[in-house]
């Protein structure tokens, strides 16, 4: 027994079944991210005056980033184009440009993250504020790269304060009354922050993964029967273009305002 | 339609002498359902746990789904008995209890957090990993392919990995029963803050097992969609498709659409569980003690927000399949078209849109506005009226029908007014002024459980006897069928009626104590207490469901004798005229001996001037079909 339709369109519906299920299954995924858009909404919308952080992530990487996913999905377009005309050899260049573009991304976003791991708020027992990178600690003290302010909501509106005066500062460990990074757990921003893009980055691993499937050993294919081949480089290509869309919203709703 | 004939490729003409050789088919002997065992042995683990076989899959949904409803039973028994009688071991098997439970059942008693706890999992098991994978999943699978003349699913292998999902979701619950500090106990809304506070690992636990579940329907929905879309048979126009096939579709567009927010929320939850967020969590959380080290600044109410987006497009999730198997059940059995089939399909839309914008409804206490509340208010009045739509043509198909009893018809005919009653008293809760007193109260208990147990569960028994003969060539026995609808429908009644007069009277939900520190006999001289015959009701209600439990076991043996000793039948024993029952009994792999055409509507029963009081959906000969689909005009 064999499924109908799995490589020809469908007469009457003109489709595949393939294409039928990732559109529903991106469908699906919009639901999904508009859940958490819609509770960045809600958190943000709640949050008491002055205490939504304007200017955390840095736009530049942000927008290295955004480009480099606007590249991958031209490449993915041109990777499903080289296969409608039949050319292995371009399908081959394209998809591997994804893939490094993807890889690219993947690792801008860690370095980004892993720069808010190691940025730390640390309240004193003076009732002042110390928050910077860590640079080291030990036993006694903590030695940071930043600044010690007065009010919490200094920390909060980044971008009123253009140019900030980062120093080193030497923290006595008795001095410390509490000290946090900024993880998920540093407030709602952080949380939804790390939540929508890890569960994009995830999107983004899983579909570098499926592409590096179809690219390497799934190539294969392309010698028994490239019609269908090519229905799956379509059809991943869908589910990278969606990926890239999400992140068209997380730029801006993330980075810019 | 007719023009795709040569373009459908799966079927082949009969060729008995390659059957042999075929080594991923047996289209060619698909009468010969005795032999085709013998041909390809795929082993016990390829044919029974990772078959791609729709029918296997559904019947493997079946059969767990079942299991777990019998354990949500179980833990439901457990809740009356505590209810009844609180602070009273738990007879037979109370020390049972505490050997697999420990402290929290000690001396077999159900302290308050294991009731909790079962009231949770009662919740949880029924929704997500019985009735929905019951309704949905299970008869889904096995029907809809063969109704609509499909070979299979159109993706046979994510239809698997559904199931397997669905089965580790479900183990997943199971297992946190013996976790250290118990299953998760805030309730099957799992509402933030609590389901953050309550010191147990049971809720990251229940976190995980839906975010499996979810992942399971999601796939199991874009299969449904994409097989009705895809895989109809030529001349299977949309207006030619049996309502039980719109019902599911309908139903998979929800499970698509609403399941994702949940799973969005479920990851939020998890987050504060696991990784310390405050998403949920309002800023100044104290619980027993001083302020807690959540950053909050989190909102309560986004949790009810983003889990009634899912929840209540649940309700029609657990409801539409069952419409749909009562349709087919009344149009077969009253020997005439189903009543208003083109108003029944354009309500079900109807319906499906309707129940994404009435979630609010459940949130009236909340504070979240009047005008917020007005909407919700307005939009759950509206939303009441397609669904009496499609009662009313149920009821209207029965008028004038030379109506033939059995097991399968009993409970369809048993599901409408226990439907009915479940709806009407939906309406004071769905109203915000009224639902301010019902709110949180047994009667909002007996609403819901008038729809979905005497209401779905009862069509889902329906549906178990009508298809039954279609999965093993034999009909379940008539009389027990008939002792165990008319054990359950009392019983059902007698455990669930009592509830809407204790919920009047205001006794409150999710007590562990069933309402006795707020009884008159507690606190004397004090005004609106609950009065002692109110609170006598629970011993009743204790009895109707242990009567209620007990009469589920003629079912069960039933079942499984009928598999081997029920009465032999045909391919079509009740005469239906949908494709499901135009194959060979078992379907084999690929369901058709030969490809379908279908060349006339769904329920042609006592066409004038046909030869039987039935005219299958692929049969030329006979009377012109007055009307080329069934409502065209």
């Amino acid at each position: 027994m064999e499924i109908p339709y799995t490589v020809k369109n469908r007469p009457d519906t003109g489709i595949y079944n393939a294409k039928v299920g990732i559109w529903l299954f991106l469908a699906s995924e919009v639901m999904l991210f508009g859940g958490l858009f819609s509770a960045y909404v809600m958190l943000r919308v709640g949050a008491p005056e002055g205490l939504w952080p304007h200017g955390w992530l840095d736009v530049r990487f942000g927008t290295v980033n955004t480009i480099l996913l606007a590249l991958s999905a031209i490449t993915t377009l041109l990777a499903w184009a080289a296969c409608k005309v039949r050319d292995f050899g371009k399908f081959k260049f394209f998809h591997a440009c994804t893939i490094v573009l993807a890889l690219a991304f993947l690792g801008i976003k860690s370095y980004e993250y892993h720069d808010k791991w190691i940025h730390y708020e640390i309240q004193l027992k003076d009732g002042t504020i110390a928050d910077g990178h860590l640079e080291e600690q030990d036993d006694k003290e903590v030695v940071i790269h930043g600044r010690i302010v007065t009010d919490k909501k200094d920390l909060y509106d980044l971008r009123a304060q253009p140019d900030l005066k980062l120093t080193e500062l030497h923290i006595d460990r008795s001095k410390i009354v509490k000290m946090q990074n900024y993880g998920p757990w540093h407030n709602t921003f952080t949380a939804i922050y790390f939540t929508l893009t890890g569960l994009h980055a995830l999107h983004i691993l899983g579909g570098t993964l499926v592409i590096f499937y179809l690219w390497g050993p799934g190539s294969k294919m392309w010698k028994t029967d490239p019609e269908r081949f090519t229905n799956r480089i379509e059809v991943s290509g869908l589910f990278w273009h969606f990926v890239d869309l999400v992140w068209i919203f997380l730029f801006p709703v993330l980075y810019l305002t | 339609m007719e023009s795709n004939v040569e373009q459908f490729p799966p079927y082949r003409p009969e060729e008995p002498a390659h059957a042999a050789h075929d080594d991923h088919g047996d289209h060619g002997h698909g009468h010969d359902s005795h032999g085709h065992e013998e041909h390809h042995q795929p082993g016990f683990w390829q044919s029974f746990i990772f078959s791609t076989d729709h029918k296997v899959i559904g019947i493997q949904y079946g059969l767990t789904a079942l299991s777990f409803m019998l354990f949500g039973l179980f833990l439901m028994l457990l809740m009356r008995w505590q209810i009844a009688h609180p602070g009273v071991p738990v007879p037979v098997i109370g020390p049972l209890l505490e050997k697999i439970l420990g402290q929290p059942a000690a001396h077999g008693i159900i302290s308050p957090e294991l009731y909790n706890a079962f009231g949770a999992m009662h919740g949880t098991i029924m929704v997500f990993l019985g009735v929905v994978p019951l309704a949905f999943a299970a008869f889904g699978n096995y029907v809809v392919p063969l109704m609509i003349g499909a070979p299979d699913m159109t993706f046979p292998r994510i239809n698997m990995a559904s199931f397997h999902a669905f089965l580790l979701g479900g183990l997943v619950m199971f297992t946190s029963f013996f976790i250290p500090g118990g299953a998760a106990q805030a309730g099957w809304t799992s509402y933030s803050p609590l389901a953050s506070t309550i010191p147990t690992d049971g809720q990251a636990f229940w976190l995980v097992g839906m975010v499996l579940l979810i992942t399971s329907s999601l796939l199991g929905a874009v299969n449904f969609i994409a097989t009705i879309i895809q895989l109809r048979a030529p001349g299977m126009t949309w207006m030619r498709m049996p309502f039980f096939v719109w019902a599911q579709f309908v139903t998979a567009f929800l499970l698509l659409l609403a399941f994702p927010p949940l799973e969005a929320a479920g990851l939020m939850q998890l987050m504060d569980n696991v990784a310390h967020t405050s998403f949920f969590l309002p800023t100044g959380l104290a619980v027993s003690g001083p302020v807690g080290q959540a950053s909050g600044g989190g909102s309560p109410l986004l949790w009810q927000h983003l889990f009634w987006f899912l929840g209540h497009p649940e309700v029609y999730v657990l409801i539409l399949p069952a419409m749909g198997i009562v349709g087919e059940i009344i149009a077969n059995n009253t020997r005439k078209p189903i009543w208003g089939y083109k108003s029944l399909v354009y309500s079900v839309f109807v319906v499906g849109f309707l129940s994404f914008i009435v979630w609010a409804h459940h949130m009236y206490m909340t504070g979240m506005g009047q005008k917020i509340a007005t909407f919700f208010q307005a939009t759950t009045m509206i939303i009441s009226i397609p669904s009496v739509v499609i009662l009313t043509c149920m009821f209207l198909s029965l008028w004038g029908g030379a109506i033939r009893i059995n097991t399968p018809m009993l409970f369809a005919l048993g599901f409408l007014p226990m439907f009915g009653i479940g709806g009407l008293t939906g309406l004071p809760l769905g109203l915000a002024a009224s639902d301010l007193y019902l709110h949180d109260t047994y009667y909002v208990i007996a609403h819901f459980h008038y729809v979905v147990a005497p209401g779905t569960i009862f069509a889902l028994f329906a549906g178990v006897y009508f298809w039954f003969p279609k999965m093993t060539g034999r009909k379940m026995n008539e009389f027990w069928g008939s002792v165990h609808f008319w054990c359950s429908f009392v019983f059902m009644n007698l455990v669930f009626m009592p509830m809407f007069a204790q919920g009047i009277k205001g006794m409150l939900r999710r007590m562990s104590d069933g309402g006795v520190n707020y009884s008159a006999a507690r606190v004397p001289g004090v005004t609106d207490t609950l009065p002692g015959n109110i609170m006598e009701l629970n011993s009743w209600i204790l009895y109707a469901a242990i009567c209620l439990g007990l009469a589920q076991i003629p079912f069960i043996i039933n079942l499984f004798w009928s598999i081997k000793h029920g009465e032999k039948v045909g391919d079509n024993p009740w005469e239906a005229t949908t494709l499901d029952w135009q194959t060979p009994t078992p379907p084999p792999h690929g369901n058709f001996a030969t490809e379908p055409h279908v060349v006339r509507g769904p329920y042609d029963y006592s066409l004038p001037g046909a030869p039987r009081d039935f005219t299958p959906q692929t049969e030329r000969s006979g009377p012109a079909n007055p009307q080329p689909a069934p409502g065209a005009h």
